[in-house]
């Protein structure tokens, strides 16, 4: 093996690191995503699963209980009509939000880097997604009607409201999860190929199979590529936009009604900066431990996490930003009820949610001015987890604040959850992570075939005329 | 290769590197083959304009399904709220187009999106897992390490001996002629 030049772009800024360490080559890489999938499984992964799927049965539980008792099961009661199920809601579809943005706008811009995480972070924003579709679906009451929010025929001849960001919400959320969906197995097909073919040469049979109908005969044929990065390049040009709709679309269930802390305009780019803020801190919570699982330093290296800890700390601070505006312009406003909300979101009866939220999402990113704590895994996680709940409590506020002390004083309000809010919320951790773990265990976590292409050795022109620059930047060009 | 009566798909040969594959796939488009195709762990950049490859067509498809997408969304919304059962909501009239851009978008992306996907594996014929290329011995490792190269047995410059020695020459391994099965 040759010797490797540890290059660190701190030192240089000229010279780009090496985006796969260790000097490793393509079997190498394939070997290193491949094999926790194909070795024995291991007893912390039974255990991981078996309390995941412990939590998920509470969650199948918790809604039966509310199915046959009704919603008045939760907390959410007059002034406070939107509880938990909202804030659950629009904190899981947040965190789907990073899955996309890794892979389709990262793509666009060529942040050769996200080649790495893309895999998994899409992985989450489908069970982020599935986690989420749960809330508003059970929040409808009576759910044997769901389908009522379609436009399908009915005994009632009535068509849907297309006027009610309810609906529009209804169609961005299903649209981004049959993209996401499609953008993911796209993704997969050239990895669920080499899964195959290395199950079929160690003669495990219906691994072989599985894997190789999903693979739809790949043969990584040139023709093929031609039409699937042109495919690959088009669904990234389309899921920018809509995950940037996404959350745009959920800020307008707030924005477009008349209610002083919720009618802003401000809410579309800030709930698309805090989703993609939430995502990345749960990209972390889910991609530290990971790596150390599966044992994948190599691939997913401190620069990675060192990338993703300046995110996190851009879009922290643009919330921050968003926080402070909306202060600014219910003073600059003049309008006495706007004015009041706000006062009363930090000072009144919610002033510790709203300071939790402050100090988790606007704070505690601010660590990541200084290197050394973007480059330390155990400082990471801590602020990830810091940003997962302070996420939550933005989500709490907006929705729970702006509510309990509305026009008139008589009708001011408090609002506690139950037991069964928690539980249900605790449940969709349950699902999630059912669905991550076994996500971990049998398909590639990390993109086998997109890694190898950003490796130089992927260009054909290494070794020779150029080489030694090609490998000083890192990738084919 | 004595069996002449066999008819066969074509002739394939591995390489180790991209840098070798790439400079057998231009030696062998210059002597003059043209259904020449490679197989490869991961697309390599350049490889389609050394063999001559056309440029994939889907964006056209991906257009006209948005445009689908955009009228249909319209047409239902239009058809839905204003005729067939009109309503007032919220003091506007029963078609207001402002409140139909969201699901017009959604509804372009949707069509887009399916189209872009099963449209990319109709053009590729995938499904198939009964391509002739699965019965070359090393093929397995195609999504690892390996690079193939596959000449067709339909070239009008294919022929069975020389084809196969033309492929060791350019730096091929394991060339093998490949039955149609």
């Amino acid at each position: 093996m040759t010797t490797i030049t540890v290059i660190d772009e701190h030192e240089n800024p000229l010279v780009r690191a090496p985006l796969v360490e260790g000097g490793r080559t393509f079997s190498d890489v394939t070997d290193l995503v491949a094999r926790p999938a194909e070795s024995k499984t291991t007893r912390a992964w039974y255990l991981g699963f078996g309390v995941s799927v412990a939590i998920l049965m509470n969650l199948v539980a918790m809604i039966g209980y509310l199915v046959f008792t009704g919603v008045g099961v939760w907390g959410n009661n007059i002034p406070v009509g939107w509880g938990w199920p909202i804030v659950n809601f629009v904190f899981w579809i947040g965190i789907g939000h990073a899955g996309t943005l890794i892979s389709a706008i990262l793509c666009l811009f060529r942040q050769k880097w996200r080649t790495s995480i893309n895999r998994a972070s899409e992985a989450m924003t489908i069970f982020a997604v599935m986690a989420a579709g749960i809330f508003p679906a059970i929040h409808v009451g009576r759910i044997w009607v769901i389908y009522w929010v379609f436009p399908v025929p009915n005994q009632m001849s009535m068509w849907p409201n297309f006027k009610s960001p309810l609906l529009w919400d209804v169609f961005a959320v299903s649209t981004y999860f049959t993209v996401s969906l499609l953008f993911w197995f796209v993704g997969l097909v050239p990895d669920l190929a080499t899964f195959r073919d290395r199950a079929f040469k160690n003669g495990r049979k219906i691994a072989a199979r599985v894997y190789g109908f999903f693979a739809l005969g790949w043969h990584g044929s040139n023709r093929h590529w031609i039409h699937y990065e042109k495919a690959y390049l088009i669904l990234a040009g389309l899921s920018t936009p809509l995950v940037l709709s996404v959350h745009s679309i959920v800020s307008f269930d707030f924005a477009v009604s008349l209610l002083p802390g919720w009618h802003t305009t401000i809410f579309p780019p800030y709930f698309v900066a805090g989703a993609i803020f939430s995502g990345f801190g749960m990209v972390l919570t889910l991609m530290i431990p990971a790596r150390s699982w599966l044992g994948l330093h190599n691939l997913i290296t401190l620069n990675h996490l060192d990338n993703i800890a300046k995110i996190l700390l851009l879009t922290g601070t643009m919330v921050g930003y968003a926080y402070s505006m909306e202060f600014f312009i219910a003073w600059y406003g003049q309008n006495t009820y706007e004015g009041f909300t706000f006062m009363n979101r930090a000072f009144g009866p919610y002033a510790w949610a709203y300071w939790i939220m402050v100090s988790c999402n606007v704070i505690s990113p601010q660590l990541f001015w200084v290197r050394k704590f973007r480059r330390s895994p155990a400082v990471l996680f801590v602020v990830s987890i810091f940003v997962n709940i302070g996420m939550w409590f933005e989500r709490f506020v907006i929705a729970c604040t702006s509510l309990h002390r509305d026009f008139l004083p008589s009708s001011w309000g408090y609002f506690s959850p139950t037991i069964i809010d928690i539980l249900t919320y605790l449940g969709s951790f349950g699902l999630f992570f059912t669905m991550f773990l076994l996500f971990a265990r049998f398909l590639p976590v990390i993109a086998i075939s997109e890694v190898k292409n950003v490796m130089p050795q992927a260009n054909p022109h290494h070794g020779h005329d150029h080489g030694a620059h090609a490998a000083q930047t890192g990738g084919a060009h | 290769m004595s069996d002449t009566g066999k008819t066969y798909w074509g002739a394939v040969a591995e390489f180790d590197s991209a840098a070798a594959i790439y400079n057998a796939a231009k030696k062998v488009v210059a002597a003059g083959y043209a259904r020449v195709d490679t197989h490869t762990p991961f697309p390599i950049h350049g490889m389609d304009a050394v063999l001559k490859q056309p440029p994939s067509p889907l964006g056209w498809f991906v257009v006209c399904a948005g445009t689908t997408g955009i009228l249909l969304a319209q047409l239902m919304m239009y058809w839905m709220n204003a005729v067939d059962y009109p309503t007032w909501v919220s003091g506007k009239l029963p078609y207001a187009w402002p409140s139909t851009i969201p699901i017009t978008f959604e509804l372009m992306v949707l069509l887009s999106a399916l189209t872009a996907v099963f449209g990319m594996f109709a053009l590729n014929r995938l499904p198939r897992h009964n391509h002739p290329i699965f019965n070359h011995k090393t093929i397995h490792r195609v999504s690892d390490d390996r690079f193939f190269l596959s000449i067709e047995s339909n070239d009008p410059k294919f022929d069975r001996t020389k084809t196969v020695q033309f492929l060791s020459e350019v730096g091929g391994s394991n060339v093998e002629l490949l039955s149609e099965e």
